[in-house]
C-alpha cells in the first residue's frame, strides 16, 4: 500500500509536468501580456521603448525555452516566482486566499454529506413515496439553481429577517472562530446545496443497486435486524461511487466558486485567479493552475486509498 | 404448507401444497419461470413487499402459519429455524465484509452468543463444511474463496443457528460437477446427521434422483405432480414429467437415437390457459383439458395434475418416440477439416506499473483433429481452457505457440485476405443467447449482415428470400425476421444464433456451450437441430461443453480437458464405457444420473480439492494434486498423451 501511494506520488511529476507545458504556453499564444495591460489599460499612451523596459524587467524578452527553463528550475526548488502585477511572491499571493477557499471547501463539504448520506438513504429506502419524491424534487433544485443565485437569496434573507449581514473582512479561524464561522457558514450552505444535491443523488442509486444485491437477500435470510442489512451490508457498500464524486465536487470547490465568492464579497482563490487571467499575469496563473491540478491528483490519490480502505477486493500491491 | 402468490397480474405460483418433515429431502424440479424460486422465497417471506402478495395460503411451520406473523417475528425465525442457501455462491456474500462477521451475524443475533462464542461456534462450523485452516480463513474476504469454498461457506451460514428446515435454491448450479458432488453429499450428510428438513430447488433431474426423497414437478406457476422420487422416475403420471424425464441426455442409456423433446414452448405467465397449462405442449391432449385438472391422486401414491393420469398408470398412453435412429458420424476417413497440434496460449498477468509478469498457462500442448462431418466434443470443468480453445480457433485469441490448420492453411500464417475466406467456413454459436444478440437488430437484420458483408446472396434472390430460407432451416417462422431479440425465448434466440452461423455457409461451427443456457426440454430441441443440420449441411463441430451428458449425446469423438491439457481423447462409445484416465473416471461418477434406484444404490466417490492456482500450476501431472491414484512419480514428468489402444489416447502413467 504505502508502496502503491509512493509510486502514485511519482507518477504526479510527469503529470504536473505535461499540465505546466500546456499551461505556459498556451498562456504565451494568446497576443498580449501584463506589461501591456498594466501600462495602457488606461488608455494612456506609453512609448513603445518604456514598455520594452518594462519587459526586459520582468524576464518576458527572454527566448520562451528560456523562459520556461527558468520557471521550471524555480518550480522545482517549489519558488513560483513573483507576481507580475503585485510584484509580491506568488506563493504568499494564494497562501492568504487558500485558507479561506479551503475552509468554505471543506465546510461545504461537511455540510453536503451530512445531509446527503440521509437524504439519499432515506430517498432509496421509501422508493417511490413521497419522502422519495420530495428528496429528488429537493435535489433536482439543488442541481439546476445556480449556487451564487442560491447565495444572493441566503443573503437577501439575512439582511431582510435578521437586519444582518456578514462582515466584509475575512477573520481567519484561530483568531475568532464565532466570526469566522459566522462569516463562512453562509458562501458554504450556498455551494453545499448543489454538492448535497449531487451526492444525495448518487447515494439513492447506489443504494438502491445494492438493496438488489444477492448478498443483501443473504442477510435478510439470516433474520439479521433490518437497520443493520442497510447500515452493515448496504450502506458500506453504496458509499463507494459517492466517495468519488465527493472527492471531484472537492476540487472543483477549491478554484471554481469565481461566482460566489463575488456575492459574499470573500477574497478567494477563484477571485484571484480571474483577476491574475484579465491583468494577464503569467506567473500568478501558472502558479495557481499547477495548485489546483496538485490538487486534483492528490484528492483523485486520496479517493482511490479510500477504495482500498472501504472495499477488501481493492489491494494495491505496488 | 400450502401457498399461493401473486406478482402483480402475473400468478407466478398457484396452488403449490407440500409437506416436509424433519431429516426428509424434497426436491422441487422444473424449468425456469415455473415458479419454483418464487415458492421458496415466500416461505421465507423475502419477496419484495409492495410488488408480491401472497392472495390465500398457508405456510404452516411447526403449526404456526408464517403468514399471520408480524416483520419481527419473521425475523427471528429467518436465519435460526429457517436458513435458505442461494444459487450464486460469487454474489451471495457481502463483498467488503469478513466470513467471519458473516457467519457470526445470525449467532450473535438469534443466540446472542458473545464475539468469542460465536467465532468459535464459527470455526466449528467451517470444519464441519470441510474448510481447512478455518482460524486464518474466518478474517479472509469473500472474493479469497473459491465458488465451491463460497458455497461451503454459505452452508455454514445455513447451519449456524441448528435449523429446522434449510431451503436450497439451485446450490449447485454454479459450480462444476466435482465440486457439485461435493457440496450435495455434504449438505445431504448434514441433514441426516443434523435431522434437518432439506428443500432443494433445481432443475438437475440427477442431482434429484440421487438426494431426494420426494419430488415435486413444477410447470407454469403449477404443481402438476408429487410423488416419491421412486415414483416419479419410474412410473411418472403427468405428461409433462414423462417428457421432462425423457428429454435429458443421460450418461446410462445407450446413445443413438435423436433425443426427444417436448416441442412448443411454455406459456405466458402473465395469461396462462384456462384449462391444463401443459395441454398446449401435450402431445395427448383432449376436449376435456380445456378444463382445468383437479390434483388427483394416482396408483403411485404421487399426486398428479393430469384428466388421464389413470389412463397413463394403465400404460394405454406411452411416449411416443418422436425420432429415428441417428446415424453414425462417418468422419476420419478423409483428411481432417481442422487440425491442432501443440497448441499453446499463455496469458501474461501483469501486476502494477512495471510488476512482476505471472504466466496464466490458459491452453497447453493441445492437438486434435475434426474431420468433415464430425463432432468432436470437448469437456471439462470451467478454467480448464476449453473456451479457450475455441477463440484461439476462431483467432479470436493469437496461440503462443503451436498451429491450428484448417483445410491444410495454417490459420496463424493467414493474410488478412485468407483470413476473411476462412472466416466465412469457421463459424461460433455462443454460449448465451441473451447477449449474443444485437438488440437494437431485427432477427432479419442479424441474419442478413453477413450476407452483405460477404456478397452471398445468390443471383436472382433477395437477402430477405435467404433469411426466409435460413429461418425454416432453423425451425422458425419467416415472420420472425421482424422481431427483435428481446421478443425471442432463450431457445428461439439460440435458433437465431444458429442461422446466423449457417447464412455464411461454414463447413466448421465452434458452438462454445450452445445449450447450457437453456432448460431442459428447449435443451433437446436444439441439439437435434444441430444434429440434423449436420447431416443436411456435411457440417463438423467443435462441441465445447460441460455437461457430459450432452458431449455423449451429440459427439464422434471426445476430449477431456483438465487445467489446460488435454487428458484423454477417445472415441465417444470407448470413452463412456471404458474411461482409462482417472480424472475422466471420476468426473463421470461426479455427474449424476436421473434414476433414483441407481443413484441411491451407488456409493459416492469424489474429486477431493479444487483447482490448483493458474500462476503455480503443480509440477508433473496437472491432476496429481487430486488424483487417487497420484504417487512420487506423478509430481516429477509431465505425462505424454499416449495411445493406450487403438485410438483411444490418455496422459497418465499409470494406466
Amino acid at each position: 500500500m504505502l508502496r502503491y501511494v509512493g509510486n502514485r506520488l511519482l507518477l504526479m511529476i510527469p503529470t504536473l509536468f505535461g499540465v505546466a507545458v500546456l499551461v505556459f504556453f498556451m498562456l504565451r499564444i494568446v497576443p498580449g501580456d501584463v506589461v501591456e495591460v498594466k501600462l495602457r489599460a488606461d488608455g494612456g499612451s506609453v512609448s513603445q521603448a518604456t514598455i520594452e523596459m518594462e519587459r526586459k524587467r520582468l524576464g518576458l524578452d527572454k527566448p520562451l525555452v528560456r523562459q520556461f527553463g527558468d520557471w521550471m528550475v524555480g518550480l522545482a526548488t517549489l519558488d513560483f516566482g513573483i507576481s507580475m502585477w503585485t510584484e509580491r511572491p506568488v506563493i504568499e499571493e494564494i497562501a492568504i486566499r487558500l485558507e479561506l477557499s479551503l475552509q468554505v471547501a471543506i465546510m461545504a463539504t461537511v455540510i453536503a454529506v451530512l445531509i446527503a448520506l440521509p437524504l439519499g438513504t432515506m430517498a432509496a429506502l421509501f422508493r417511490d413515496t413521497w419522502i422519495d419524491y420530495v428528496v429528488r424534487i429537493v435535489t433536482i433544485g439543488g442541481l439546476s439553481i445556480p449556487s451564487f443565485w442560491f447565495g444572493m437569496l441566503i443573503m437577501l434573507s439575512l439582511l431582510a429577517f435578521f437586519n444582518w449581514l456578514p462582515p466584509i473582512t475575512f477573520t481567519p479561524l484561530y483568531v475568532d472562530p464565532v466570526a469566522n464561522l459566522t462569516q463562512l457558514i453562509w458562501p458554504a450552505m450556498a455551494v453545499g446545496y448543489r454538492y448535497c444535491a449531487v451526492v444525495a443523488r448518487m447515494i439513492r442509486s447506489s443504494l438502491l443497486e445494492v438493496l438488489n444485491e444477492d448478498y443483501i437477500r443473504t442477510a435478510r435470510a439470516k433474520g439479521v435486524f433490518e437497520r443493520v442489512v442497510i447500515a452493515r451490508h448496504a450502506l458500506r457498500n453504496a458509499l463507494l461511487p459517492a466517495v468519488t464524486v465527493i472527492g471531484l465536487e472537492f476540487t472543483f470547490l477549491i478554484g471554481g466558486l469565481v461566482v460566489t465568492e463575488q456575492v459574499f464579497n470573500l477574497n478567494g482563490i477563484g477571485m484571484l485567479l480571474v483577476q491574475s487571467v484579465s491583468r494577464n499575469d503569467f506567473t500568478m496563473i501558472q502558479g495557481m493552475v499547477m495548485l489546483i491540478a496538485a490538487f486534483y491528483v492528490l484528492v483523485n490519490l486520496l479517493v482511490d486509498v479510500l477504495y482500498a480502505v472501504f472495499d477488501p477486493r481493492i489491494r494495491y500491491t505496488r | 404448507m400450502h401457498f399461493s402468490t401473486s406478482r402483480g397480474i402475473v400468478r407466478a405460483v398457484e396452488g403449490l401444497s407440500l409437506d416436509v418433515k424433519r431429516g426428509e429431502v424434497v426436491a422441487v424440479v422444473g424449468e425456469s419461470g415455473s415458479g419454483k424460486s418464487v415458492s421458496a422465497l415466500a416461505i421465507m417471506r423475502l419477496l419484495p413487499r409492495h410488488t408480491s402478495r401472497i392472495p390465500h395460503g398457508r405456510i404452516l411451520f411447526q403449526g404456526r402459519d408464517l403468514l399471520g406473523l408480524d416483520d419481527e417475528a419473521m425475523r427471528e425465525i429467518r436465519g435460526r429455524d429457517i436458513s435458505m442457501i442461494f444459487q450464486e455462491p460469487m454474489t451471495s456474500l457481502n463483498p467488503i465484509l469478513t466470513i467471519g462477521l458473516q457467519i457470526c451475524e445470525p449467532l450473535q443475533i438469534h443466540l446472542a452468543m458473545t464475539a468469542a462464542q460465536a467465532r468459535a461456534r464459527a470455526v466449528e462450523l467451517l470444519q464441519l463444511v470441510g474448510i481447512t485452516d478455518p482460524e486464518r480463513r474466518l478474517d479472509q474476504y469473500p472474493h479469497q474463496f473459491s465458488g465451491g469454498m463460497r458455497q461451503r461457506v454459505m452452508i455454514a451460514i445455513g447451519l449456524a443457528c441448528n435449523p429446522k428446515l434449510i431451503i436450497a435454491d439451485e446450490p449447485t448450479t454454479a459450480l462444476d460437477v466435482t465440486i457439485q458432488a461435493q457440496i450435495l453429499e455434504l449438505m445431504k450428510d448434514l441433514s441426516r446427521k443434523l435431522d434437518i428438513a432439506l428443500i432443494i430447488i433445481t432443475h438437475n433431474l440427477g442431482v434429484v434422483a440421487r438426494y431426494a426423497d420426494r419430488v415435486v414437478v413444477m410447470y407454469a406457476g403449477q404443481m402438476v405432480e408429487e410423488g416419491d422420487a421412486d415414483a416419479v422416475f419410474h412410473r411418472p403420471r403427468h405428461p409433462y414429467s414423462m417428457g421432462l424425464l425423457r428429454s435429458v441426455p443421460r450418461l446410462d442409456r445407450p446413445r443413438g437415437v435423436k433425443l426427444e423433446t417436448i416441442e412448443g414452448l411454455p406459456p405466458n405467465a402473465a395469461k396462462p390457459p384456462e384449462g391444463c397449462r401443459f395441454a398446449a405442449r401435450c402431445p395427448y391432449r383432449l376436449p376435456v383439458c380445456e378444463q382445468p385438472p383437479p390434483l388427483a391422486a394416482t396408483d403411485t401414491g404421487a399426486l398428479s395434475r393430469c384428466h388421464r393420469h389413470a389412463e397413463i398408470a394403465a400404460g394405454r398412453i406411452a411416449w411416443a418416440a418422436s425420432g429415428g435412429e441417428v446415424q453414425a458420424g462417418t468422419g476420419a476417413t478423409s483428411e481432417p477439416i481442422l487440425s491442432v497440434r501443440h497448441l499453446t496460449k499463455h496469458f501474461e498477468v501483469r501486476s502494477g506499473l512495471r510488476g512482476v509478469k505471472s504466466v496464466v498457462r490458459a491452453v497447453e500442448d493441445v492437438s486434435f483433429d475434426i474431420h468433415a462431418g464430425e463432432t468432436l466434443g470437448l469437456v471439462g470443468e470451467s478454467g480448464c481452457g476449453k473456451t479457450t480453445v475455441g477463440r484461439l480457433i476462431l483467432r479470436l485469441e493469437d496461440p503462443t505457440s503451436g498451429e491450428i490448420r484448417f483445410r491444410g492453411a495454417d490459420l496463424a500464417e493467414a493474410s488478412a485476405g485468407e483470413m476473411k475466406a476462412i472466416r466465412r467456413k469457421v463459424q461460433v454459436i455462443f454460449q448465451d443467447p441473451y447477449s449474443s444478440l444485437n438488440p437494437r437488430m431485427t432477427v432479419g437484420q442479424i441474419i442478413a449482415e453477413p450476407l452483405h458483408v460477404y456478397r452471398l446472396v445468390p443471383a436472382g434472390a433477395t437477402a430477405a428470400d435467404r433469411v426466409a430460407e435460413l429461418l425454416q432451416q432453423v425451425g422458425l417462422r419467416g415472420e420472425m425476421a421482424a422481431r427483435y431479440p428481446h421478443q425471442l425465448s432463450g431457445g428461439q434466440r439460440q435458433r437465431v444464433g444458429i442461422a446466423r452461423a449457417l447464412a455464411m455457409e461454414p463447413s466448421f461451427i465452434v458452438c462454445d456451450e450452445p445449450v447450457s443456457a437453456l432448460d431442459v426440454s428447449i435443451q433437446g430441441q436444439i441439439i437435434n437441430l444441430l444434429e440434423e443440420l449436420q447431416r443436411s449441411h456435411g457440417l463438423a463441430y467443435l462441441f465445447i461443453a460441460h455437461d457430459l451428458a450432452v458431449v455423449r449425446h451429440i459427439s464422434t469423438r471426445v476430449v477431456v480437458m483438465y487445467f489446460g491439457r488435454v487428458m484423454e481423447v477417445a472415441d465417444r462409445d470407448t470413452l463412456y464405457r471404458e474411461p482409462l484416465h482417472p480424472y475422466t473416471r471420476l468426473l463421470l461418477d461426479a455427474a449424476p444420473v436421473p434414476d433414483p434406484t441407481i443413484e441411491k444404490g451407488r456409493a459416492p466417490r469424489l474429486i477431493q480439492g479444487e483447482l490448483p492456482s493458474h500462476t503455480a500450476p503443480p509440477p508433473g501431472c496437472v491432476f496429481s494434486t487430486r488424483c487417487p491414484l497420484a504417487s512420487r512419480e506423478c509430481s516429477e514428468t509431465v505425462p505424454p498423451l499416449a495411445a493406450k489402444r487403438s485410438g483411444h489416447f490418455a496422459a497418465c502413467i499409470k494406466v
